[in-house]
């Protein structure tokens, strides 16, 4: 049957288009406003260019940070997304446990991201946190507030502590989600775990694993809060992420052309990969 | 309505403004001319006439940013660069 297309449906996507024009487009035409300006305050402006775009290309610091977000995004996504695929495999797909492992994994994604900051720190400390003094009794020298390798450690953990149930739900959809004849069919075969997983389970999960991978890529390449109330993007800058220093630069010290700068750059590659994984996943599911 | 709190430049009011005027000529030219359903293009993409203009802007501002980071602030064969690429994008992907 032909669909009926009727162009006057798009006047319902008019409130939202004023929303978007509101909360986001306005905004942003402002940060491109200072992007271009210094000002030292008193609503005074004087147009400078693109003077500040090419100081934060050429500076060391924002290179730093730079490279430290994407550190922290590829051992984010490299963690995450096996283990959530791991836990989502070995969570019972009947009976009445279901709910209990539902619940269980739903926690740590109710809880409100200072929060998980301020507990992660307590949790931390060497001195009167479990997994600090834990971590000390065994031998092995750690200090989140001194030592960087340990901060990052902490940075890390805490962040795949919190997220991994995000993708062990949507993985767990996925695979409940996958018709019984399947794996009747695998079984009639004699196909082993591993061809199972690979050849049904990995492709039926590829779609809400593409969902997952884009939230947690654009989470982590975002993530201020945890980070912040953890470490404050120390020892040093060793976990000043893009994030932080931005709002470093902007609100620290006041720098709002250099800040506005570093915002449309972030905002520019954040639009790439979701542009990437949205064009990935429609493009997919297209062909198939 | 005073918008000064945006600390509008006749720059970047310029640039908004081109924006817009693209946005407002790909309406006036699928209205005119039909034409906007997905094409399997060179990058095995099927893009729209939208698409198409989205993957141009970002491109053209990748190539700016590249531009000015490692060439200089002049930024006219920035810009006529990208006018090329934009005209590549619309031809082939």
């Amino acid at each position: 049957m032909d669909k009926t297309w009727n162009n006057k449906a798009w006047f319902m996507v008019l409130p939202v288009l004023v929303l978007v024009a509101f909360n986001a487009i306005i905004p942003l035409m402002t940060v491109v406003n200072y992007s271009v300006q210094e000002t030292f305050g008193n609503n005074l402006f004087f147009f400078e260019g693109v003077k500040w775009f090419q100081e934060v290309l050429n500076s060391p610091r924002f290179h730093a940070s730079l490279l430290r977000q994407f550190a922290f995004t590829g051992l984010i996504l490299l963690i995450e997304v096996p283990l959530g695929v791991a836990v989502a495999l070995a969570m019972p797909r009947s009976g009445p446990w279901v709910a209990v492992c539902l619940v269980l994994m739903s926690l740590p994604l109710l809880i409100p991201w200072n929060v998980v900051g301020a507990m992660w720190n307590i949790f931390a400390l060497p001195d009167i946190g479990l997994l600090g003094y834990v971590i000390n009794a065994m031998g092995i020298s750690y200090n989140f507030t001194s030592q960087p390798l340990s901060a990052w450690f902490t940075v890390v953990l805490m962040d795949v502590w919190h997220w991994t149930s995000l993708v062990v739900l949507l993985a767990y959809a996925g695979l409940v989600s996958i018709p019984d004849a399947y794996y009747q069919a695998a079984k009639i075969d004699g196909a082993s775990r591993w061809s199972v997983f690979r050849f049904i389970q990995l492709p039926k999960m590829k779609r809400v694993l593409t969902i997952a991978m884009l939230l947690r890529f654009m989470d982590s390449f975002m993530v201020y809060t945890e980070p912040f109330v953890l470490t404050g993007g120390g020892p040093g800058n060793a976990t000043t992420f893009l994030s932080i220093d931005l709002v470093k630069a902007a609100l620290g010290e006041f720098n709002l052309g250099i800040a506005a700068a570093m915002s449309i750059i972030y905002f520019l590659m954040t639009l790439l990969v979701s542009w990437l994984f949205y064009t990935l996943m429609t493009q997919s599911e297209a062909e198939g | 309505m005073d918008l000064s709190w945006m600390a509008w430049t006749w720059q970047t009011a310029t640039f908004f403004g081109v924006i817009l005027l693209l946005l407002v000529g790909m309406t006036v030219w699928e209205w005119a001319s039909p034409g906007g359903a997905p094409r399997h293009g060179v990058l095995g993409l099927d893009t729209t006439r939208g698409d198409r203009l989205f993957i141009s802007l970002l491109g053209s501002a990748y190539i700016h940013l590249a531009w000015l980071g490692l060439v200089g602030p002049n930024l006219w064969w920035a810009l006529a660069l990208s006018i090329v690429y934009a005209i590549g994008v619309f031809r082939f992907v």
